[in-house]
């Protein structure tokens, strides 16, 4: 936070590239690299589902997974262990709430992004597509953000509506 | 001894004109020995010690530290590497100048710290671009470099003045999630000439090769105007908690963003609205709202000499000094406070004053033996002023219970601290 004494505070962003001449002049030294070639670094997805790979699962795959590979360390059901509960959560009230996927995370996309960049801890990038979807649609299962039979793919998962969608304020661009 | 008119208290309780400091010599020692220093001079004669009469041990090849500096360390938040994140917090009370030895600049490390081979290691720039690019760390070597002094600061830094209470711990606890260093490497600017920008892109979302592949969605704005990969961090091979390596450098904006053991830039039209923009470093609002994109780390100081665990020794002459740094740019001006914000007086502040950058701040002071108050206030070029802790808790609220001096959530905090001083010379950490 900050109190403001002038008013105006502009930023003078260079969007401007610096010219041919310069460019003319660069090292380039970067080597050329295909799509096919990147694909398994691939892995941002875009709250619009840009990036989302072909594949499917259901909540009841995604609970013997989830029994499998993610209980010891969120808890039975996403009830939380040693580490965060998955399922649940109070409404948010103030920096004291705890942040949980029903409660505060505004896009469904982030949920598997994450698992499948991050998850497991000790074993991450090991899931399969399928079961990245399965353990998703677990998830919001068991948040009833979803019906429990309701599969997540690339088509469905970007259509979930979390419940927080509505619940924050843009601080950029419009305060730099 | 026209200097002497300028000696007297600028401010309550003993503070001096910076001026002390910047007449140099006359002026210093007038203002030291204007108080009468309560010590007891020793008779002992002068003796050559015993490592002045034999010779020394042999040069290291990489120089280590003097085995009495030991205590000058870290504090670790999980030194056994559970699965959960580490912190490593730099003890800003035993270091001072304004940039942070590579061995204490503080680290956060999600899933421990990768340990990359620097010939394996490639940077892939690739989304809305017109040629996608790999990059090896040889190939970076070779293009033009920019050195700059930076502070890198966590989004939760001092998080822990969100407590109802005063937490009684060191500045080290409390604001040790900020460091400074000198950051060297190829502007981000000079690769995107190099891949071309598709008209479409307004964003990038970088990540990382550690096994979270943490990843932060930065406006294409802020790449192209002062965003650099970083290759050398205080002249050396950035350390492996600090990215090695290479890493995103994001002059003044929240460290998470500043992605450590960088692999790859996709440059998109929307913001990823990765797990940790989305959810870890949206600090929530009293009433249940939650700010995105909260990325500018906002003008800040606080004071490290005297601070919690440093005791006075007695009345007399001492130094007030700390740090200031400000996202917006350069530190304009500091103000000291020795009796709870009544009266203020001018810190000088150490040449060169950089850009998002530690300015280290300086008040002659000579105590006496009072109880006072000492606070901190800065202001940056873009005019912007330090809030009181209670301007900034009225907006942001407070905690209603003290929870551990580790346990707050990623909530940007920067208003003033206030250190106490007793009449035993002990500081603690208080709310004025």
């Amino acid at each position: 936070m900050y109190t403001r004494k002038l008013r105006g505070h502009i930023v003078v962003l260079a969007l401007a590239l610096t010219s041919s001449a310069a460019f003319a002049q660069a090292p380039n030294l970067g080597k050329p690299i295909n799509p096919a070639e990147i694909a398994a670094w691939d892995i941002n997805i875009l709250p619009d589902g840009t990036g989302l790979p072909p594949g499917s699962g259901t909540p009841a795959e995604g609970a013997r997974v989830y029994a499998a590979k993610c209980s010891a360390c969120h808890g039975q059901n996403g009830k939380g262990g040693p580490n965060a509960a998955l399922a649940g959560g109070s409404p948010i009230k103030d920096m004291e709430s705890e942040k949980t996927i029903a409660n505060f995370w505004p896009f469904a996309t982030t949920v598997f992004d994450y698992i499948r960049r991050a998850m497991p801890w000790r074993q991450p990038r090991s899931l399969s597509n399928d079961e990245v979807y399965a353990l998703t649609a677990y998830i919001f299962s068991i948040n009833k953000v979803i019906g429990e039979n309701d599969a997540m793919n690339a088509q469905t998962l970007p259509k979930v509506q979390m419940p927080n969608r509505g619940g924050f304020i843009i601080r950029f661009p419009d305060r730099l | 001894m026209r200097d002497w008119k300028n000696l007297e208290p600028v401010a309550g309780n003993g503070l001096l004109h910076r001026r002390a400091f910047l007449r140099g010599g006359t002026a210093l020692a007038a203002a030291m020995t204007g108080y009468t220093l309560v010590q007891s001079a020793s008779a002992q004669q002068l003796t050559d010690d015993p490592w002045s009469l034999v010779p020394g041990v042999a040069v290291p090849d990489y120089g280590a530290r003097s085995r009495f500096e030991k205590n000058v360390v870290r504090t670790l938040s999980n030194p056994n590497a559970e699965p959960r994140t580490q912190h490593a917090r730099t003890p800003h009370h035993l270091i001072n100048g304004t940039f942070t030895p590579n061995g204490l600049h503080f680290v956060i490390s999600h899933a421990g710290d990768p340990d990359i081979d620097p010939d394996k290691h490639r940077l892939v720039i690739h989304g809305l671009v017109k040629q996608p690019l790999v990059f090896t760390l040889d190939t970076l070597g070779r293009y033009p470099m920019v050195s700059r002094m930076a502070f890198l600061e966590c989004g939760g830094n001092s998080a822990p003045l969100f407590s109802k209470e005063p937490i009684q711990a060191s500045v080290q606890a409390l604001h040790g999630l900020v460091s400074c260093a000198e950051w060297t490497g190829v502007r981000l600017s000079t690769l995107l000439e190099e891949t071309g920008i598709d008209p479409k892109a307004k964003w990038l979302v970088a990540e990382g090769a550690d096994p979270p592949h943490l990843s932060r969605s930065v406006p294409l704005t802020k790449a192209l105007d002062d965003a650099m990969i970083a290759l050398y961090q205080n002249g050396e091979r950035l350390m492996p908690g600090n990215g090695y390596p290479m890493r995103l450098l994001l002059p003044g904006w929240e460290g998470n963003m500043n992605i450590k053991w960088l692999r790859r830039i996709q440059l998109t039209e929307q913001p990823g609205m990765s797990f940790y923009e989305a959810r870890t470093y949206a600090p929530i609002l009293p009433g249940g709202k939650a700010y995105q994109f909260y990325f500018l780390q906002e003008v800040k100081s606080f004071i490290t000499h005297p601070s919690p665990g440093l005791a006075m020794k007695g009345p007399g002459f001492y130094e007030i000094s700390g740090v200031a740094y400000s996202g917006n740019g350069r530190i304009s001006k500091v103000m000291l406070s020795a009796d709870g914000g009544k009266s203020w007086a001018q810190a000088a502040l150490q040449e060169p004053v950089q850009s998002k950058a530690f300015t280290r701040f300086r008040v002659p002071w000579r105590w006496d033996g009072g109880a006072v108050v000492l606070q901190s206030r800065a202001w940056d070029e873009a005019g912007f002023a330090q809030p009181t802790r209670g301007e900034l808790v009225a907006v942001r609220g407070e905690t209603t219970r003290v929870p551990p001096v580790t346990g707050f959530p990623s909530q940007h905090y920067n208003a003033i601290t206030s250190w106490a001083i007793d009449r035993n010379g002990e500081v603690k950490h208080v709310y004025a």
